[in-house]
């Protein structure tokens, strides 16, 4: 008899009810808008980032990814006055490559997606710089202590917000 | 084929969603010329299809050139004689048209000067922000039903905070000072020195345009200049902290806003600003009559008497002459109020001139008091004169009343 062996890991696939998909990135995008208010140094956070990174990573589907990170960056883009697109690009890109790697990587646990986060981060400030600078034309100072500070800040949000959308989130 | 798009499928998606995000930020972004704003979409198919209109454009030309310039010479030098002489006649007739045009805009100006005084302000709520470093903008809670519009002037107390950009039915967003698209017309209170403040990708506000050889003194107030079309003249925007040599030929002047732009809560929204012509101050005319009468023989220039009783007269006549100037702002969150905009404590007004805040209802009784909009201290005719320097002038005026009556007494009391 021939014994076959998965060499392949499976991974798990979740979803998000219809109510989840549409009313988080709207809390995100909210939150995001709101809370610089009263607390000016939230600027720093990109709430809606760690949003399209959670849901890139639990879906696993890399058109599922970018087509949310694209609505959501747009929506985000629709509160500030530069054109709309730009943190539509960056979140494209970002969920694009946060579902692709998903496929890949045990992205489960904390550590994995502390690191995720900066990476992804970094990444969308790359894309956002590159896309403000190039064809809208605006000036814009590059720093990498502060990118890089505000990826670990960013990082240990999302290890919480993630946290928070496991238990949202639906086994397929 | 099939198989391609299949294994590709992701990929192409991926392309295809960047691409039309492109194309949209194409048709949404401007790029700034001398002329106006055109969007890149169309720079990018001008630029794409410009090379191959110059080249043909080229060749016609060449050919053109090679048909004029080789076989078509006939008459062309005497051409050339009569139209550099009908050049130089026009040239000095434009010299003379150009002197006459300056002299009537000089005249114009003199004729025509208006003062812009701050008449109806909405208040407003700062209810959102744009959660992002790199667009520094907030929203209001009025909006388009309320009778805010686009490019109005935002205010507090404490200082100019920025201007409306887009107005919804109930909400509008408000660009502030410190956004680097932002961009205000602005000038330095003492030295006058006029600029334009924008605003730095870390939310520093900077004063741009400034000559590098002159001087500007840290803490210095700055204004603003009304050149915008936006701001009224003469209101706070801040304080100079750092001047530094900047690239060019300009200083790098770094400014701290008056507002706290950080802690926004309540906003005023300049909905009116009225403009009226600079009236001269009619309240201590002296009259002719009056100034011959005390060149009389007999009749003492500089009355004792009268002297103390018409140095208080004089002066309890400002108020009436400055209380049109001066309305008080109401602090409270209403609907319409009405502010005076404050005048800059410069030339011929004493320091003390304060902004223009809630003034809860005191007469303004001095000059230093006098609220009006600036530029009437820059030595423009008929403008508000300070009543102290005004009053030696105008106590002769007095003593003419009572030149009948008691006046009489002193010429017979003193020795003769």
């Amino acid at each position: 008899m021939a014994i076959t062996y998965t060499s392949g890991e499976q991974v798990e696939v979740y979803r998000f009810s219809i109510p989840a998909t549409v009313l988080i990135p709207l809390a995100a995008v909210f939150l995001q808008a709101w809370l610089p208010l009263r607390f000016p140094f939230f600027t720093i956070f990109d709430l809606p980032l760690l949003v399209t990174i959670g849901f890139a990573t639990a879906r696993r589907s890399p058109l599922a990814g970018l087509l949310t990170g694209g609505l959501i960056g747009i929506l985000q883009d629709a509160l500030t006055h530069q054109p709309i697109g730009l943190y539509g690009i960056s979140k494209t890109v970002v969920g694009f490559g946060a579902s692709s790697l998903g496929i890949k990587l045990d992205v489960e646990n904390a550590g994995a997606r502390f690191l995720l986060t900066i990476v992804f981060y970094v990444i969308h400030e790359v894309v956002y710089f590159m896309i403000a600078r190039g064809l809208v034309g605006l000036h814009m100072a590059w720093s990498w202590p502060h990118e890089l500070l505000s990826g670990v800040a960013n990082a240990l949000l999302g290890v919480l917000v993630f946290m928070l959308l496991d238990r949202v989130k639906q086994r397929t | 084929m099939e198989s391609v798009l299949g294994r590709y499928r992701n990929l192409i998606v991926l392309v295809g969603v960047l691409f039309a995000q492109i194309l949209g930020l194409a048709i949404q972004v401007k790029r700034t010329s001398d002329n106006e704003p055109t969007r890149l979409i169309r720079i990018w198919a001008v630029g794409s299809v410009s090379p191959f209109e110059k080249v043909l454009a080229w060749a016609q030309t060449s050919t053109g050139n090679l048909w004029h310039n080789y076989f078509y010479l006939r008459g062309v030098r005497a051409e050339n004689r009569s139209l550099k002489a009908q050049i130089e006649r026009m040239s000095l007739e434009q010299v003379r048209m150009s002197q006459d045009a300056d002299q009537a805009r000089r005249l114009q100006a003199l004729l025509a000067f208006k003062e812009q005084f701050i008449s109806q302000t909405v208040a407003a709520q700062v209810i959102g922000s744009s959660g992002s470093e790199q667009s520094r903008s907030v929203f209001i809670d009025q909006g388009e039903k309320n009778g805010i519009k686009t490019d109005m002037a935002v205010i507090t107390a404490d200082g100019v905070v920025g201007k409306v950009l887009r107005v919804y039915r109930s909400t509008s967003e408000v660009l502030l000072i410190n956004d680097q698209t932002s961009g205000v017309g602005a000038l330095l209170e003492k030295t006058r020195l006029q600029g334009i403040l924008r605003g730095t990708p870390s939310g520093e506000v900077v004063l741009e345009k400034v000559m590098s050889d002159e001087t500007v003194p840290a803490g210095e107030q700055v204004l603003t200049s009304g050149g915008d079309g936006i701001f009224p003249k003469g209101l706070l925007v801040g304080a100079v902290t750092k001047v530094s040599p900047g690239s060019e030929l300009f200083l790098n002047i770094h400014v701290r806003p008056a507002a706290d732009l950080s802690k926004l809560e309540e906003v005023l929204v300049v909905t009116k600003i009225d403009e009226r012509q600079a009236e001269p101050d009619q309240t201590n005319a002296a009259r002719a009559v009056d100034i011959l009468a005390e060149r009389l023989p007999g009749v003492p220039s500089k009355p004792e008497v009268a002297a103390p009783g018409a140095a208080q007269g004089s002066a309890a006549s400002e108020p009436g002459a400055k209380a049109n100037a001066a309305k008080a702002a109401g602090s409270e969150a209403s609907s319409s109020t009405t502010v005076v905009k404050k005048a800059p404590a410069s030339g011929p007004l004493p320091t003390g001139s304060s902004p223009a805040k809630s003034s809860t209802g005191s007469p303004v009784g001095s000059a230093t008091n006098s609220i009006k909009a600036s530029g009437t201290n820059s030595g423009s005719p008929g403008s508000a004169k300070p009543g102290g320097a005004t009053a030696p002038v105008k106590a002769p005026a007095k003593p003419a009343k009572p030149a009948s009556q008691p006046q009489t007494q002193p010429v017979q009391d003193s020795p003769q």
